[in-house]
């Protein structure tokens, strides 16, 4: 969005009234909303949500404190520019379905990224208040979500204005975030769209990855419902590269082909044992629990339930499978992890949710073995101490070991949880495709259009690991790329 | 979903399933495997694609009712969906004249054997197959095996069949009798690992395939992992088959394990 146009929203008559009404000094008095969650030890027994989300009463305060700024800082803080203030003015006046439509312009999943964007190193971290009251930020994400869960709740999700069917097929490989935000995106545009899926399942790690008590399954499915309604097709149990291959696309009449097949594959270790039985991937782990339901006894799928388990590892994932063995029963569960606890890449709010809940956190702990006894069950780690040493070249103090420091131990269960790789299925089945020796997809920084004309590409398979709004940023300037070009193309 | 067009019986626990999947008929080769789901509830398990029918759009399916995902699977009837199938899935087989072929399954391995010993055969192989089981009633697929092979030894521990003895002894007494180019090995992971010992101690190259635990078989989960030459691997996209010489079959052992306690 260009500055005019902002500078005109803002200047609307009823943003203008909506200023006028309350004094500075009134709203930076209120202090910042508290979410309401679930007592800990009452979650950790199931798998409801933790965070309940705000009442209106608490939402319209929350948003009575944002100053409507000139230069709204934290929309340089958004990866996809969400108008912030207007949809958080239109929150205080009491427009919440507006407010869901503001969203709506810019991000394909609000309610989504309002529960798990990292906002304190984002949007909110740019926050006025932050910056120059020192106070805390306006609590954008939860706001978000309260927006767009209102949306769901009053059953008038509405649908974009949706252009004229074009009759032009465009394919999606990989049902994640990226993928089907392009497949909104292109859907809008009157392209017919098909997204195939690997898996039984539509939603990528928004199912298979990230809990439940974090991310409850039916706040993604209204969204790809509504992407049903706009037309798009859905192709589960098909992998690209596979089922299909480049060439039957094009028999099939695909003009372009959005990849966003993720980062799906799991990084070991190499260290001695970690092939026993009890240890895995937070990936293994994460997909029999949420994809599988394998917690529930009537699924057919089994999942061992560790009383001692560790969690290798300091990102979301590595909290989201820590969290997922207590509510399993692990009377000790423990996230071990080399560096210190600051350059921990998981969401902050994570990290103490997992500590509410019991979890243990041996920082500065790294695995070096595990030992099985005699049936091949791994039953203890054996850890090397670290200490963080002199900053290195990026200015991170990296870990070094003690010599000699070393602890063992006793765990049932292992979940190594150390980052993912780019997933090779594509690239492997696409002759000529260009991939970074990381095993990424190479692309244009602006079109994400990749070496071959027709394929584009976006989100974990592009970027490596990355976060689920810069997915969906992707795959929307990805449907605009693709779009421009087809609409030169002569003959389509 | 996908429809079951045909299913016949070849003993009580080996089932035959002709199955509607005309992507993945298009696109199989010997060796390939899907992933099939039976029910909202059940378990991803994988299973070798026997054979497809490209004009028809089928896949053929040989299933052995071992516990709960498969027994579920083969009390399904002409008519019936199964819930998901998805593949091909895995590296297809290498085929090609070796010359003489000795294949040797037993237990659950003897369906994913069969479409090998076939391709083996129509690629102009000699092929021996050795099957091999507890007992009489336990060998299963001799028929479909005596078309496709030029021998057929069976072997059975009490001898209530064919020969008595290990499948090893079968293999060997092939090995001393014929020059045996490759051996291809699948069954239960003891009897591939002493197979394997075997071959090596006769300088036979020898594949084995691989039925480790799997999940996804996208190479997401990790769930397949096996150490080969000293390197960890998945079964799932870097095999099925590998090296049996290569294989730490002490360990799959163990791994195989995994879930035993809970099922
Ligand atoms: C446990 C966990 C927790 C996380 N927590 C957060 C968080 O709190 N906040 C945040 O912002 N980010 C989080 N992330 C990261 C975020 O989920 C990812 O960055 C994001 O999902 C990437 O989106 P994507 O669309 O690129 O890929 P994915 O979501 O990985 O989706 C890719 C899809 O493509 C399918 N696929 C792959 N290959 C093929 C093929 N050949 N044919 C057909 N389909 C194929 C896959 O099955 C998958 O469904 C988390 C990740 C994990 C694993
Ligand atoms: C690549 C691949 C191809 C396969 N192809 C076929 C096929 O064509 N036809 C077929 O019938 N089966 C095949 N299998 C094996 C099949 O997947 C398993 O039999 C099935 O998963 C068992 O599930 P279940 O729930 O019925 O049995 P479970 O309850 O899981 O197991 C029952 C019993 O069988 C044993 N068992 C389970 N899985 C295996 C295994 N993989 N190897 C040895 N013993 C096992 C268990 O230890 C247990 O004692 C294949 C496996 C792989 C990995
Ligand atoms: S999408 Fe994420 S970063 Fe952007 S405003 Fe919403 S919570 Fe903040
Ligand atoms: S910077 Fe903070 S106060 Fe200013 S508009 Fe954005 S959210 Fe509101
Ligand atoms: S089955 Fe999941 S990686 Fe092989």
């Amino acid at each position: 969005m260009n500055k005019e146009e902002l500078t005109a929203q803002r200047a609307e008559a009823w943003r203008e009234e909506l200023r006028k009404s309350k004094k500075a000094k009134e709203r930076t008095d209120i202090p910042r909303v508290k979410m309401t969650e679930l007592d800990p030890d009452y979650r950790v027994t199931n798998r409801e949500e933790v965070n309940r989300g705000l009442t209106a009463k608490q939402a319209v305060l929350e948003a009575t404190r944002c100053l409507d700024c000139v230069d709204p800082l934290c929309m340089t803080g958004c990866p996809v520019g969400i108008n912030i203030p207007k949809f958080i003015k239109n929150i205080e006046r009491g427009d919440f379905l507006s407010a869901a439509r503001t969203l709506k312009e810019t991000s394909a999943l609000p309610a989504v990224c309002g529960r798990v964007c990292p906002q304190e190193r984002q949007c909110e971290s740019k926050c006025f208040y932050l910056q120059k009251l020192k106070k805390e930020p306006i609590a954008i994400g939860y706001l978000e979500r309260f927006a767009a869960d209102y949306e769901q709740a009053s059953g008038e999700v509405a649908l974009p204005e949706m252009e004229p069917d074009n009759g032009i097929k465009v394919a999606v490989v990989g049902s994640g975030p990226c993928g089907l935000s392009f497949a909104g995106d292109m859907a809008k545009r009157g392209y017919r769209v098909t997204v195939f899926e690997a898996l039984h399942e539509i939603g990528g790690v928004l199912k298979y990855g990230i809990p439940e008590f974090r991310l409850p399954n039916r706040i993604v499915d209204v969204e790809i419902e509504s992407l049903r309604r706009m037309g798009v097709e859905f192709m589960t149990d098909c992998i690209v590269g596979k089922t299909l291959s480049y060439d039957d696309l094009h028999e099939m009449g695909f003009k372009g082909i959005m990849v966003a097949s993720g980062a799906g594959l799991p990084r070991f270790m190499n260290i001695p044992g970690e092939n026993l039985n009890g240890v895995m991937s937070s990936n293994e782990y994460l997909t029999r629990v949420n994809l599988m339901d394998a917690a529930n006894p009537e699924s057919d799928t089994p999942v061992y339930k560790g009383r001692r388990v560790a969690v290798v590892g300091g990102g979301n994932t590595a909290m989201d499978s820590v969290r997922t063995a207590r509510r399993l029963g692990a009377d000790r569960a423990m996230i071990v992890y080399r560096r210190s606890e600051e350059e921990m890449p998981a969401r902050k709010e994570e990290i103490h949710h997992a500590k509410q809940e019991g979890v243990e956190f041996l920082t500065l702990h790294n695995p070096i073995e595990y030992i099985g006894d005699e049936r091949g069950r791994v039953c203890q780690m054996k850890l090397q101490k670290m200490a963080l040493g002199e900053p290195d070249a990026s200015g991170r103090r990296s870990p070094v070991p003690i010599p000699g420091a070393i602890e063992t131990v006793d765990v049932d269960e292992v979940i190594v949880s150390v980052g993912v790789s780019p997933n090779p299925l594509v690239p492997n089945a696409i002759e000529g495709l260009e991939v970074t020796p990381k095993g990424t997809i190479v692309v244009n920084a602006d079109t994400l259009q990749s070496s071959i004309a027709d394929i584009y590409a976006g989100g974990d398979i592009v970027r490596g690991g990355a976060t689920v709004i810069l997915a969906m940023g992707d795959g929307r300037r990805a449907a605009a790329a693709m779009h421009e070009a087809l609409q030169q193309q002569p003959g389509v | 979903m996908n429809k079951i067009v045909a299913k016949e019986h070849f003993s009580e626990k080996v089932v035959k399933f002709v199955v509607e999947a005309p992507l993945i008929a298009r696109a199989r080769k010997a060796g390939h495997f899907v992933i099939v789901r039976v029910g909202e509830k059940g378990e991803r398990i994988p299973l070798t694609i026997a054979s497809a029918d490209v004009e028809a759009g089928t896949i053929t399916l040989v299933v052995q009712a071992v516990g709960k995902s498969s027994a579920k699977l083969c009390a399904l009837n002409p008519g019936d969906y199964i819930t998901d199938v998805v593949g091909p899935l895995g590296k297809a087989t290498h085929i090609e004249h070796f010359g003489t072929v000795v294949c040797c399954g037993g237990g659950v391995g003897c369906a994913p054997l069969l479409p090998i010993v076939a391709a083996m055969k129509a690629a102009g192989n000699r092929v021996i197959t050795v099957l091999a089981a507890r007992t009489k009633e336990l060998i299963i697929l001799e028929e479909q095996m005596r078309e496709h092979s030029d021998e057929v030894i069976v072997m059975t521990d009490d001898g209530s069949y064919g020969q008595k003895g290990l499948v090893t002894q079968g293999v060997e007494a092939v090995i001393n009798r014929e020059k045996v180019d490759l051996c291809v090995t699948i069954g239960p992971a003891v009897m591939m690992k002493y197979v394997s010992l075997l071959t090596q101690k006769y300088n036979v190259p020898t594949v084995a395939s691989l039925n480790t635990i799997m999940v996804d078989g996208t190479g997401m989960c990790g769930a397949c992992r096996i150490t080969v030459g000293g390197k960890t691997r998945f079964v799932c996209i870097d095999g099925p088959e590998f090296d049996a010489h290569q294989v730490d079959f002490d360990e799959m052992l163990m791994r195989l394990s995994s879930y035993k306690e809970l099922e």
